[in-house]
């Protein structure tokens, strides 16, 4: 799977949660979809993609990286 | 009640009875109800031939007249209404006298070919004439007559002999009252009558072929032609249509094993009586040449099929699937399962993907569809499900209809929504193109169409909510009640922010604030207020999104929870629903619990013995992704043609390409199908048992009606494989499936073969706390407790026109092809429309010098096609809209990747294009057709190799 699917993916889930005012509840909840809905392949590649050389922070939501790198499950 | 009984008017539903007697028999019957129907009801016959219980009475044959003791005359027994302590007599001397009468009259005016004529032994008006003991008809048979009338044959599926009408109004009342399309008419006075279709043959008039004229007419007169060219069947079969969401109940009327008829079931929960062109008429796909009922394999695609016996191909699936799972892991391998397979079917597909795979790679194609329903119902009332059962239209007030067209994809449920609209329930339609019911419906006309630029539903719902929110037109009542507090707060909030409101949002909607805020407050205000909707709702980057909003709406208003109102998702296939409800998704077992849930996982670990794998597996275009990265190597599809009906045709056949095993199992070799190596063929929907459930989760039975002529039902072919995988099936019917289910399934635990059976259909939840199914859900509380709102900001899609894309191009469907055409183009449907084509409007036409019926490109981001063109003002400026019936149309050859952010269900509604003048096929039209071509020459080679 391309990386800018899954950052495209990843940052249309932040984009619904992210409007929510309880800011770390809206956190939680990104990582809560993502831990729900994406299969462990696509979990694996997207924490590779945060954490690679190569990643440049504005390609992802701010609040969807803290997500990741805080509530999901790996 | 029995099915084949015409109580000569309808039913009244008055809990007020009325005693009186007929003929020396005391009968209690509801208020309102006629004389005739009264008489019926107690095991009397009246003659009739204008009266039939599907339409209101009309008293025009004068064949059912009675005397009723201390009153004058002989009144017709159809428009009399009962009447406390009545004495009718319904047989007397003089009325046997005014009846032969009667009858003499309109058979000097008959064809006297009773014995060659198509319905003799099932013909009313020779059965009247036996009723009233006609012997012989005074008048002789040389006056003037209409024996010379010439029939009308155009219709390819009934025919229309005027000289048999007794002009007795059935088809005209049929066509107003029961499909309310009003094509037809009675020209003329006294003799000169006659019935017509707008002076117009059949085939060139307003008639949708819907078949209720046909069912209604007591002679010859309006037949199908299958019964004059075969004979009145010898039985018949109850079973459910396979086409679309209504899920009508239809009778399969066979001679021996030869369907001859297909008549809609009046008693059927869905339909009451009524059909559409397609479950009525276009049945004959089951056995249409093209039909594949021999098993195929072959090692590469571009090796021709070679026939193989079931043992060999299902053991040549089964070891490759083995083999790709041991070289690329447990994960490389996959299912997809379609909404047109039975319940059983479907939970066989994820029973094999989670137990014989050992993952939980499955997916549906209610991926592309309804997926987001499933997510945005659950989110916030806590059942992926619509809320009522169709019936509850006729106690609405005010219908929002968004995103769907009622009167082409679900024509059925249509009609009666459009007998609602005529009683004078309002009409609210949220869609960017103008359908039938704006304004082209016959006595039917919106009271807003609110038509939105395509990709704007959010803000719409948004625009609604804030009038409703800030005009304090809420139903507080029920939020305090029934819906968390904090949720509704941040809701209230929300929508209640200027930018919401409809001013502001007017330059993204394209809607006029005040339509908007109209709307909003008829809606709130208009009585019992039910949104329907379709997949002009959910085929968008924030289809849940919208599915929220909607669920937001009808909670703020406190329309959810009784008859009249809800959220009514209108299912495109027939089995949708269940599909849904059976575990077809990735992420959950049957009955929405998730794969990580202890409990659920344990439950089924128990009964299936064996380990069950606790992380969510790859959806259709995670595994087409995969595909092409070289991960995913094998799946299994059952009636779902993804080469046709998902988004980025091209990136979908590279991903086949891409993998080493693709087993499909169909009917037909379809799209997928030529990019297979394992073809399994399947049953149709008359060759199998099974259930579906509609739109409305009513489970119905699907009941076999004739062998199998590939051999097996699709859920035994399952079951094979998964034998050969090493895990054993041992069903012996599918009423064993549905029990295990039953078992495991908490929203179904009541539900069995025996059940349906006994009621007909059950809608569920049917549980010990309901035992006869649940019309209307969420009654007292909501399936979740209490209700959640959600803040639903708007988020444009990221698919914007341009200078290079300036046209939207968006997506439907037209009532006589249903989804990707597989079965309704092989059928004589395919004379209502040979082709798709793009509609665009005048002024767009113009600028690019474009004329109707010329061919046009078509280009995305994604790729082109070309299509001829239609020039129409129901498409806004800017919109172009087409069908995707066709497969050589490449209609998702232009669709792009982009999906919902929830569910990844497909943007299929908003595609960025430009259309110009061409004058060849597209690239991937001239690759397509060659392929396709090779494709089926592959097929004939060995079928004239082994034959």
């Amino acid at each position: 799977m391309k990386d800018n699917t899954l950052i495209a993916m990843a940052n249309q889930i932040g984009a619904f949660f992210k409007s929510y005012p309880d800011k770390e509840q809206a956190t939680k909840d990104i990582a809560g979809h993502l831990n729900k809905f994406w299969p462990p392949v696509m979990r694996k590649k997207i924490v590779e993609i945060i954490t690679s050389e190569n990643f440049k922070n504005d390609d992802l939501d701010q609040m969807v990286i803290k997500a990741i790198k805080k509530y999901l499950k790996h | 009640m029995d099915d084949t009984k015409d109580f000569g008017t309808p039913k009244k539903n008055s809990e007020k009875l009325v005693t009186l007697s007929i003929d020396g028999i005391d009968i209690s019957v509801p208020e309102g109800s006629s004389l005739m129907r009264a008489a019926s009801e107690a095991g009397i016959s009246v003659p009739k031939l204008c009266a039939t219980d599907s339409l209101d009475p009309f008293g025009s044959c004068r064949l059912c007249l009675v005397e009723i003791e201390g009153r004058r005359g002989y009144p017709a027994s159809c428009t009399t209404p009962v009447a406390e302590g009545l004495k009718v007599s319904t047989q007397t001397p003089k009325l046997e006298d005014l009846r032969r009468g009667v009858m003499e009259l309109y058979i000097s005016d008959h064809p006297l070919d009773c014995l060659t004529c198509a319905t003799n032994g099932d013909c009313e008006l020779q059965d009247m004439a036996g009723a009233v003991g006609l012997r012989d008809v005074r008048y002789g048979y040389e006056g003037e007559n209409h024996l010379d009338s010439a029939k009308d044959e155009t219709n390819p599926y009934f025919t229309f002999d005027p000289s048999k009408c007794i002009v007795c109004s059935r088809c005209v009342r049929a066509c107003e009252e029961v499909q309310g399309t009003y094509a037809l008419t009675i020209d003329g006075r006294g003799f000169e009558s006659k019935v017509s279709a707008g002076n117009k043959d059949f085939m060139d008039s307003e008639c949708v072929s819907c078949g209720a004229c046909v069912q209604a007419c007591p002679t010859a007169t309006l037949i199908e032609k299958s019964i004059v060219d075969h004979g009145t069947p010898d039985r018949s079969v109850t079973t459910t249509c396979a086409y679309c969401g209504v899920g009508c109940s239809f009778n399969a009327e066979l001679q021996g094993d030869k369907v001859v008829r297909m008549t809609p079931n009046k008693d059927g929960g869905a339909n009451h009586g009524h059909s559409c062109v397609k479950g009525r008429f276009a049945w004959g796909y089951t056995t249409h040449k093209d039909r594949i009922t021999t098993p195929m394999i072959r090692k590469s695609i571009k090796d021709p099929w070679q026939q193989a016996t079931w043992d060999e191909a299902i053991n040549y699936a089964a070891s490759e699937i083995k083999r790709i799972q041991k070289k690329y892991g447990f994960d490389s391998v996959g299912a997809i399962s379609s909404s047109r397979c039975t319940n059983e079917e479907t939970y066989l597909m994820q029973k094999i993907v989670r137990a014989g795979f050992g993952n939980n790679n499955i997916d549906t194609c209610a991926r592309v569809c309804h997926s987001p329903t499933g997510y945005g119902l659950k989110q916030t009332i806590g059942e992926s499900s619509g809320t009522q059962n169709f019936d509850s239209v006729m106690k609405s007030d005010v219908i929002v209809l968004i995103g769907a067209n009622p009167t082409d994809g679900h024509p059925v449920f249509a009609s009666q929504m459009k007998r609602r609209l005529r009683e004078g329930a309002k009409l609210i339609v949220i869609d960017p193109r103008e359908i039938d019911l704006v304004k082209n419906t016959p006595h039917v006309k919106a009271d807003f169409h609110l038509k939105l630029k395509p990709g704007t539903n959010v803000a719409i719902i948004n625009a609604i909510a804030h009038v409703i929110a800030t005009e304090k037109l809420m139903d507080n009542e029920f939020i305090k009640s029934r819906c968390e507090d904090e949720a509704y707060n941040y809701w209230y909030d929300f929508v209640s922010e200027e930018r919401n409101s409809p001013e502001t949002l007017e330059s993204e909607t394209g809607v006029h604030p005040e339509t908007i805020r109209r709307a909003a407050r008829l809606f709130a205000t208009g009585g019992n207020g039910a949104i329907y909707y379709g997949l002009g709702v959910t085929e968008h980057s924030q289809g849940s999104t919208m599915v929220m909003g909607i669920a937001n709406l009808a909670m703020a208003t406190g329309n959810i929870g009784r008859e009249g109102v809800g959220i009514n998702p209108l299912r495109g296939q027939n089995n949708v629903q269940g599909a849904c409800d059976m575990g077809s998704f990735p992420h959950e077992f049957p009955g929405y619990r998730h794969v990580s849930d202890l409990s659920t996982r344990a439950l089924f670990e128990n009964a299936w013995d064996t380990k069950l794998y606790d992380e969510p597996g790859l959806r259709i275009p995670n595994m087409l992704d995969q595909a092409i990265s070289g991960s995913f190597k094998a799946v299994y599809c059952e009636g779902e043609d993804i080469a046709q009906s998902d988004p980025d045709t091209q990136h979908v056949t590279n991903a086949l390409e891409s993998m080493e095993c693709v087993i499909v199992q169909d009917l037909f070799l379809n799209e997928t199908a030529m990019y297979a190596h394992v073809f399994f063929p399947g049953s149709s929907f008359l060759e199998k048992n099974g259930t579906f459930t509609n739109a409305e989760r009513r489970i119905s039975r699907v009941r076999k009606v004739m062998a199998p002529k590939n051999g097996y039902e699709d859920w035994e072919i399952t079951a094979m494989l998964s034998k050969a995988l090493g895990y054993p099936m041992n069903y012996k019917h599918a009423s064993e499936i549905m029990d295990e289910i039953a078992m495991l399934t908490p929203t179904f635990k009541g539900v069995s073969f025996d059940k349906i059976d006994e009621l007909g259909s059950i809608q569920w939840p049917c549980n010990d706390e309901h035992p006869q199914g649940t019309p209307t859900m969420h009654v007292d509380e909501f399936v979740r407790g209490k209700g959640k709102f959600f803040i639903t900001e708007y988020i444009p899609t990221t698919e914007r026109v341009n200078n290079k894309y300036p046209l939207i191009l968006t997506t439907g469907r037209i009532l006589a092809h249903y989804n990707v055409g597989a079965q309704t183009r092989r059928t004589d449907n395919i004379n209502w429309h040979d082709e798709d084509q793009i509609e665009i409007h005048p002024h767009d036409a113009n600028d690019r010098g474009i004329k109707e019926g010329d061919w046009v490109g078509i280009n995305s981001r994604a790729g082109d096609t070309v299509l001829r063109v239609k020039i129409t003002d129901r498409v806004q400026p800017g919109v172009v809209y087409t069908t995707f019936h066709h497969p050589v149309s490449g209609a998702n050859v232009i669709t792009t990747d982009n999906s919902d952010w929830a569910t990844n269900c497909p943007e299929f509604k908003v595609t960025a294009v430009q259309v110009s003048k061409v004058s060849q096929p597209s690239e991937w039209q001239k690759n397509y057709k060659n392929f396709s071509e090779k494709q089926k020459e592959f097929v004939k080679e060995d079928s004239e190799k082994v034959m």
